[in-house]
């Protein structure tokens, strides 16, 4: 075990200090050390995604990305989608198109897709086929996540809200 | 483990080279940090060079480029000049993994990696990049194809990283491309990789580099390739002719993803259409 090291983040726009191993990665260090479950172990190796999260604004697995590699840097997690109580759009088009079963892979794709939406507001069918592929899902077949990511963009641009 | 985040590329060799047992560079992680976990690697030091100072900057003069160490393959795909100066290299980085990847993912890790498949290398040879490497003592400058000596294996000594790679100025009438092919679109390891980098005059191609990935133990500069369409205007006849040398020039494996036999073939097959991507961005016309 290696030595631990004080870790001052923010996360979710809250100041947050972790101490951690220095060989822990991120994702460890945001589950056990913060309580933000919806970080999700799938791989560990970055091949799946269930663990995405944003890095200053850059969406990268957490599970490759030591936890004392986050010092003064800034987190989003799934945790910090839904805002006083209400759903990000994202998360009720999940639930309503039934993009989801097990849930495993859902808070990593939904980071995913929100970072997709935040740089392009109206993407096509293929171009989230490929920003998603970094999520795996071994339920629903993707169909319906991509339903859910499409319907997501109309009704956000409608709205005007991201 | 030990974490050290230096603040300059020369304290960084300094931190490697004293160090006695297993030292590690961390730029993008997403090869050292997968090593980590599944037990091939286990660090005594781990050197971060993400704090140093321009290390994610990606600077343009009338030299060309100077990409740092750090600058992620995002990065490098937002960056509108180079994409339009160089678009093959640009292609080839974003080629690698996902968009979480690319969020980490550097162009000096997928060189020092030093995988025989890796999407960056070809592309980056084929456009001239240089690397600048800095030890303890000194720096110097290196040309890509100098540093991969083998699958996992660097001319590096220990203490040397590389500190930022050097992409010359595009030359008016020239243009890059790098294709790749994979059994998934996705998330996969390139089969073959082909990258070529040509300049016209009057229509006709002047100057060129081929380089193949993931058909030998390294990327290879393919010379043959190239002086079959130098002189050219990318005619059927010369198209054939850097197949057929680029198909010669394979050195493959055979495993899951393709056979030998394959491999050779769709060498060529893509050599073909990396030309034509490279001639049109050149301005050329088919």
């Amino acid at each position: 075990m290696s030595k631990s090291t004080l870790v001052s983040t923010t996360v979710n726009g809250d100041a947050v200090e972790f101490a951690c191993p220095t060989d822990e990665s991120l994702m460890t260090a945001l589950r056990d050390r913060v309580g933000l479950t919806g970080v999700k172990e799938g791989c560990g190796t970055g091949d799946c995604g269930a663990c995405s999260i944003s890095l200053d604004g850059r969406l990268v697995c957490s599970c490759i990305v030591l936890g004392v590699e986050a010092e003064g840097r800034s987190i989003e997690t799934v945790e910090g989608l839904s805002q006083n109580g209400v759903l990000h759009p994202l998360q009720q088009n999940f639930i309503d198109h039934a993009a989801l079963q097990c849930g495993i892979c859902t808070p990593g794709f939904l980071i995913a897709a929100k970072a997709l939406l935040d740089r392009n507001p109206n993407p096509d069918e293929s171009e989230i086929r490929y920003a998603l592929a970094g999520n795996l899902c071994r339920c629903t077949g993707y169909d319906k996540i991509v339903r859910a990511v499409q319907a997501t963009a109309k009704d956000m641009r409608k709205k005007g809200r991201s | 483990m030990r974490y050290e985040t230096p603040a300059s590329a020369k304290e960084a060799a300094g931190l490697l080279k004293k160090e006695k047992g297993a030292a590690f560079l961390l730029a993008g992680g997403t090869d050292l940090l997968v090593k980590l976990k599944m037990g091939i690697v286990e660090p005594d030091l781990v050197v971060d060079i993400k704090r140093i100072p321009k290390i994610s900057d990606i600077q343009s003069s009338a030299k060309g480029f100077t990409i740092g160490a750090a600058v992620s393959g995002a990065e490098l795909g937002e960056h509108a000049g180079l994409k339009k100066a160089w678009p093959g290299v640009v292609e080839a980085a974003n080629l690698i993994g996902s968009d979480q990847i690319q969020g980490r993912a550097t162009l000096p890790g997928n060189l020092c990696n030093a995988s025989p498949a890796a999407d960056s290398v070809p592309a980056l040879i084929a456009a001239g990049a240089k690397a600048i490497v800095v030890g303890p003592l000194k720096k110097r400058t290196v040309p890509v194809e100098k540093i991969m000596i083998g699958p996992g294996k660097t001319s590096l000594a220990k203490g040397e990283l590389i500190e930022a790679i050097t992409l010359p100025k595009a030359e008016p009438r020239s243009g890059d491309a790098y294709l790749r092919f994979t059994p998934r679109t996705e998330m996969d390891i390139a089969v073959v990789g082909i990258a070529i980098s040509l300049k016209l005059e009057r229509g006709v191609i002047k100057k060129a580099r081929v380089v193949l990935g993931a058909v030998a133990p390294t990327a290879i500069v393919v010379a043959a390739a190239a002086k079959a369409i130098i002189g050219s205007k990318l005619d059927d006849k010369a198209l054939d002719k850097l197949a057929a040398a680029c198909s010669a020039a394979c050195n493959p494996i055979d495993d899951k993803r393709g056979t030998i036999e394959y491999r050779v073939r769709v060498a060529g097959v893509l050599a073909k259409r990396a030309a034509k991507v490279a001639f049109q961005r050149a301005g050329g016309s088919l």
